[in-house]
């Protein structure tokens, strides 16, 4: 387990051995990595960030489209795997949580123990201003260094 | 009233019964609930689903049959679980002074009940 702000990393090492979940990704609504969990390869990161970014993205606009409120969480049931989508507020700003589990364990306990992750995220975050969103020049340097600071290379 | 919520309904009125649901045994989700106030049916769900693979695992690996009913005992209540068919689990949560034996014949006759 990686993450690039040291406050996230206890509630994230809770969820992960707690819920039995394979692969987590956190990142902000814009698709900027914050901590990620299983994942070998930083090109799977990106891709899985973004298209989790956009996912949510869409279903919020088609909730918005319904007249109703943000969707929860958006759960995919597979054969082997399934993965859970949900966007949730911090004080520094709004993120989603993606996450792949298997049949060891199940989405009751997967959506039980995120949304407790999501309570203790919410208290361990310093009060100060969340951070602006990155200008489109400086996005893909910024990627890039969280990249490299969640792979260690 | 639904198959469920007769079943519900036929497990919390024995006394002690603090409530009860009928979770997805494969989801850990509910699919009906009757609670007191201050019962987090959905942590009950999702811990009790997960307790009855787990004990159906074992008991599996060990040569033996699924368990037909599971009483999980604590100091100040119990949680007790029985699976039925099409993989709904009947769970019921209960006070220490709760008649354990009249819930048990309940639960087992509600859930058979069940299709």
């Amino acid at each position: 387990m990686r993450a690039l702000e040291p406050w996230v990393a206890a509630p994230l090492q809770t969820f992960i051995t707690e819920s039995s979940a394979r692969l987590i990704l956190l990142m902000t609504t814009s698709g900027q990595v914050v901590a990620q969990h299983g994942f070998s390869r930083s090109v799977e990161v990106m891709t899985a960030a973004a298209l989790g970014a956009a996912i949510v993205a869409s279903t919020e606009e088609l909730a918005r489209v319904m007249g109703a409120s943000r969707f929860a969480a958006l759960v995919h049931g597979g054969n082997r795997q399934s993965c859970m989508l949900s966007a949730f507020g911090t004080p520094r700003g709004r993120w989603i949580g993606l996450v792949v589990f298997g049949s060891e364990t199940s989405v009751g306990l997967v959506q039980l123990f995120f949304d407790q992750m999501v309570g203790e995220l919410v208290t361990a975050a310093p009060r100060e201003q969340p951070q602006p969103s990155p200008l489109p020049e400086n996005f893909e340097r910024e990627l890039d260094t969280s990249l490299k600071e969640l792979f260690g290379r | 009233m639904s198959e469920a919520e007769a079943a519900l309904e036929q497990v919390t009125q024995v006394p002690g019964v603090r409530g009860s649901l009928l979770i997805s045994g494969g989801d850990g989700l509910v699919v009906a609930e009757r609670l007191m106030d201050g019962v987090d049916g959905r942590a009950v769900a999702a811990l009790a689903a997960s307790l009855v693979q787990r004990l159906d695992r074992a008991t599996n690996r060990a040569g033996m049959r699924a368990p037909t009913f599971v009483h999980l005992r604590g100091n100040s209540g119990s949680v007790l679980a029985a699976p039925g068919r099409s993989d709904l689990i009947l769970v019921a949560v209960a006070a220490a002074e709760a008649n354990l034996g009249l819930a048990r014949v309940q639960m087992l006759d509600a859930v058979g009940r069940l299709a």
